[in-house]
């Protein structure tokens, strides 16, 4: 295990430095636009994993968490000037508290309820802030960046380089519970709730604590977004697609490990990426669709239960 | 006053037609179990439809929705053919691959509507839209009534298809034990397959209902996940009459928000009703749990 | 029924049980104590409430107003896996394994959550889990998928997965229907040889001869009501019993 942890921690190091040495060296702004989107992306659906794949109540409620971070962060500066680090671990504190209320709200029930009760949560929250006029109401608010520091060249820069420090605790988190009694816990509800129950798994506690951990962390994805776009309207910050995108790219990449929601975020995300500037949005969201549906019946495991099976291997890292 | 007896009125209308647009999923998911997410989707999708030959043939809305049942009920029983040999059968991991199958399937309906009609709002023209009655001191828009009339039967039809019918007895005894179906020689899977096809059928005029009463956009079938899974839940899982009781009280506390508080907080109640529903007494009004 | 019998204090105790579901009872006032070690039968027909009363002592229904007492605790408002933990375990009818596991690690999953998953190392808890899977013959299917064991072997495993919780009180859920002859002798012994390590164990079963082997004492419940409850040959010979199996 110590030479998984070594091989682990190394990689992270390795691709914060390749950010940091990116900064310097890639002259184009475009591709840290569409890093950081893919990077974003990355976050949402490992922490999405968390509850959905682990534990596997599906949350269909993705934009409700990363929108409350987009409007958290929005409040922030607009009434305080907060510096980006308090945003951060503010959304993920609002995050955790959410997904908290919505998991002792419906995590007793079947999944489907829950999955139904994250939809009816972005929907309400949507509406609460469309109504909400000092955020901006519908028509939304505009944000003001301060000026960037060294060793970054511009805003933008800094904020891919903040989702990657995003992506390595989330990974981190994931991989932690993956390889915990946390995880094993949460394996046995996903197949059997009565009978993990009656085998002495605290499931109630074990989703509760799955959905304030993936909860936080989807907020805190969405905190720079503010920044990033400059600003934020409740249309595009709960906007169902997140929703939709996240849960493709977490089951198409395969959620029994956290690699998967990885591999199919980087997968999907650079699809979307190519599509919505070359042939359209709406195209990008049938693609996604019909990937999804597609996996979901022929591939169950997702890309990596395709390469387990070839490989006919069996092991977890 | 007078502006809230309108608005009781209004909304027992509505609520009667939210109960027609939800009664197929009272079947699907209230007693097959299907985590059917994609219902408002095919309800908008039946909704194109009859705007399809309203518009190019113009011919009547009602009857155009009637038109589409058939065609419907054999789509849903190819969905529920492809539902249950992906996904009840297989066990592990099921349950999510199933409610992200069809949420897959809604999205793209929702998206392929777009690509083909726009995302902007199409209606139909018949003779009864568009005027209103006089009742008393209120006005009531002639195009709910016949929502409302059209609606109830359509709820009472399939009620008394379900108790009284040896079908529809049957699909209600594979919901209570379908163990105990197939231990009587019965196929159970066959049962739910035709009870799958009967809830899809049932939207053709629902569909109809839909754009008559109202403007349909690709994107409806989103606020209406809401509305019809509010209504199933807080009718109680599987009953019938619960979903034209828990339809109205949906009809009249939209209506009466509507009245005091303005539209900009319509999306919302529906959801947060549902929300109430699960938090407070999750087997609904009636439920066979 | 009458303590007055036993020295010891009863393990389980409970008193006045009656559950209802609408306007369904499925248990009315039940009232019986296990002794510590005990070996007891619980039969009835299909449908008398045997499950719902297993459900009620492990905690998947709730049965309040009425209280179980186990251990001199009373449990009656704690959730199943503290119960577990104080050490109530039970296999289920049809078998409810974790599919996406192998065996080993189906019991893994209850040394980690009742082995006090703090003090001891993953290493010991395999060692305890292979020590199980020994005792009751699935050593050789340790590392197999759950996915493709027989029945007998899943009965086997269930009671085996209740057995690394390291429990007081074992229920066994109709372990051998649907069994040939020898697999159900192959599951008896094993509860005989449970039960002499001082296990207090219930057997519900509808296999006559099973449960008159292995029970010292035998209850009979039929449309939630106990009809008959004392020495295996009694409950027998009672003519309400044999009512109860043949039918009106």
């Amino acid at each position: 295990m110590k030479r998984n942890a070594l091989a682990f921690w190394g990689a992270c190091v390795l691709f914060l430095a390749a950010i940091l040495v990116s900064t310097e060296l890639v002259a184009n702004e475009y591709w840290f636009f569409a890093g950081y989107v893919i990077l974003q992306f990355i976050v949402l659906s490992v922490a999405w994993t968390i509850l959905g794949g682990y534990a596997g109540y599906v949350n269909f409620g993705t934009s409700a968490f990363f929108g409350v971070g987009v409007y958290t962060a929005v409040f922030l500066v607009s009434t305080f000037g907060a510096p980006l680090p308090l945003q951060i671990a503010v959304a993920a504190v609002v995050g955790a508290i959410l997904g908290f209320a919505v998991g002792l709200l419906t995590l007793r029930m079947q999944g489907i309820f829950f999955s139904i009760a994250t939809i009816a949560l972005t929907i309400i929250i949507e509406t609460t802030v469309t109504n909400w006029r000092e955020l901006g109401g519908a028509a939304g608010i505009q944000i003001q960046r301060p000026p960037v520091s060294p060793p970054f060249h511009s805003y933008v820069q800094m904020l891919v380089f903040v989702q990657a420090l995003l992506v390595v605790l989330s990974v981190a988190i994931a991989r932690y519970i993956q390889n915990s009694w946390i995880g094993r816990g949460l394996q046995a509800l996903r197949d059997d709730e009565l009978a993990a129950e009656c085998t002495g798994v605290p499931t109630l506690r074990l989703k509760l604590t799955a959905c304030v951990i993936s909860g936080a962390l989807m907020c805190a994805a969405g905190a720079p977004a503010a920044m990033y776009l400059q600003y934020a309207d409740p249309g595009s910050a709960f906007n169902l697609n997140y929703s939709v995108s996240v849960l493709a790219m977490a089951l198409i990449g395969g959620t029994a490990h956290w690699i998967g929601p990885v591999i199919g975020a980087i997968l999907l995300g650079v699809t979307q990426q190519l599509l919505a500037v070359t042939i359209s949005s709406e195209v990008n969201v049938l693609v996604l669709g019909i990937m999804l549906v597609l996996f979901v019946i022929g591939a169950p495991e997702g890309i990596i239960g395709l390469f387990r099976n070839r490989r006919g291997a069996e092991g977890k890292t | 006053m007078d502006l809230l007896l309108q608005s009781v009125v209004t909304g027992v209308l509505l609520g009667c037609f939210y109960a027609a647009v939800s009664i197929g999923l009272s079947v699907s998911f209230g007693l097959l179990d299907v985590p059917h997410v994609a219902h408002p989707a095919f309800l908008v999708m039946a909704s194109y439809a009859v705007f399809f030959l309203n518009d190019t043939y113009e011919i009547d809305p009602l009857l155009a929705g009637l038109l589409v049942t058939p065609l419907l009920f054999f789509f849903g029983l190819a969905a529920y053919r492809l539902y249950y040999e992906t996904f009840e059968r297989r066990g592990t991991d099921a349950a999510v691959r199933g409610i992200a199958f069809f949420f897959g399937v809604a999205f793209i309906i929702e998206v392929l509507l777009i690509l083909y009609f726009g995302v902007d709002q199409h209606s139909v023209t018949a003779s009864y839209i568009g005027k209103s009655w006089r009742f008393g001191g209120m006005r009531i828009p002639l195009r709910l009534m016949v929502a409302f009339a059209v609606a109830t039967g359509l709820t009472l039809l399939l009620a008394v298809y379900l108790s009284r019918t040896f079908m529809g007895r049957a699909i209600r005894a594979v919901a209570q034990d379908e163990e105990a179906v197939r231990l009587m020689g019965a196929n159970p899977v066959r049962i739910k397959q035709w009870a799958f096809g009967i809830a899809t059928a049932v939207l053709g005029v629902a569909g109809a209902l839909l754009i008559i009463v109202a403007p349909v956009d690709p994107t409806l079938d989103r606020a209406y996940i809401g509305r019809t899974f509010c209504v199933v839940v807080m009718a109680g899982l599987g009953s019938m009459t619960g979903t034209l009781i828990a339809a109205i009280i949906l009809g009249i506390s939209e209506t009466i928000v509507l009245t005091m508080f303005g539209a900009s907080w319509a999306p919302a109640i529906s959801f947060a009703l549902l929300l109430g529903v699960l938090a407070v007494r999750p087997q609904g009004l009636l439920g066979r749990r | 029924m009458t303590s007055s019998e036993t020295t010891e204090a009863a393990l389980l105790r409970i008193g006045g049980l009656t559950k209802r579901f609408g306007g369904f009872t499925a248990l009315d006032n039940v009232s019986v104590d296990i002794r510590p070690g005990e070996r007891f039968g619980l039969i009835g027909p299909n449908g008398s409430g045997k499950t719902t009363l297993i459900n009620c002592i492990s905690g998947a229904f709730r049965t309040e107003p009425s209280t179980v007492v186990f251990n001199g605790e009373d449990i009656t408002r704690m959730p199943p896996h503290v119960r577990t933990r104080r050490g109530i375990a039970r296999s289920f009818q049809i078998p409810r394994p974790f599919r996406s596991m192998t065996v080993i690690e189906n019991l893994m999953v209850a040394a980690d959550f009742t082995g006090g998953h703090l003090s001891l190392t993953a290493d010991d808890h395999r060692d305890q889990a292979m020590a199980i899977l020994q005792q009751m013959g699935l050593a050789n299917k340790a590392n197999a998928r759950v996915t493709g064991l027989s029945q007998v072997e899943l009965r086997k495993m269930e009671l085996a997965r209740a057995m690394a919780t390291r429990p007081k009180l074992l229920i066994s859920d109709e372990a051998m229907a649907g069994l040939s002859g020898s697999e159900v002798d192959e599951v008896l012994d094993l509860l005989l040889k449970l039960a002499g390590e001082s296990i207090t164990i219930i057997m519900i079963e509808h296999i006559m001869q099973a449960v008159m082997r292995f029970s010292q004492r035998i209850m009979c419940l039929d449309a939630g009501k106990i009809i008959a409850i004392g020495q295996p040959s009694e409950v027998m010979g009672n003519a309400r019993v044999q009512e109860a199996y043949l039918g009106t």
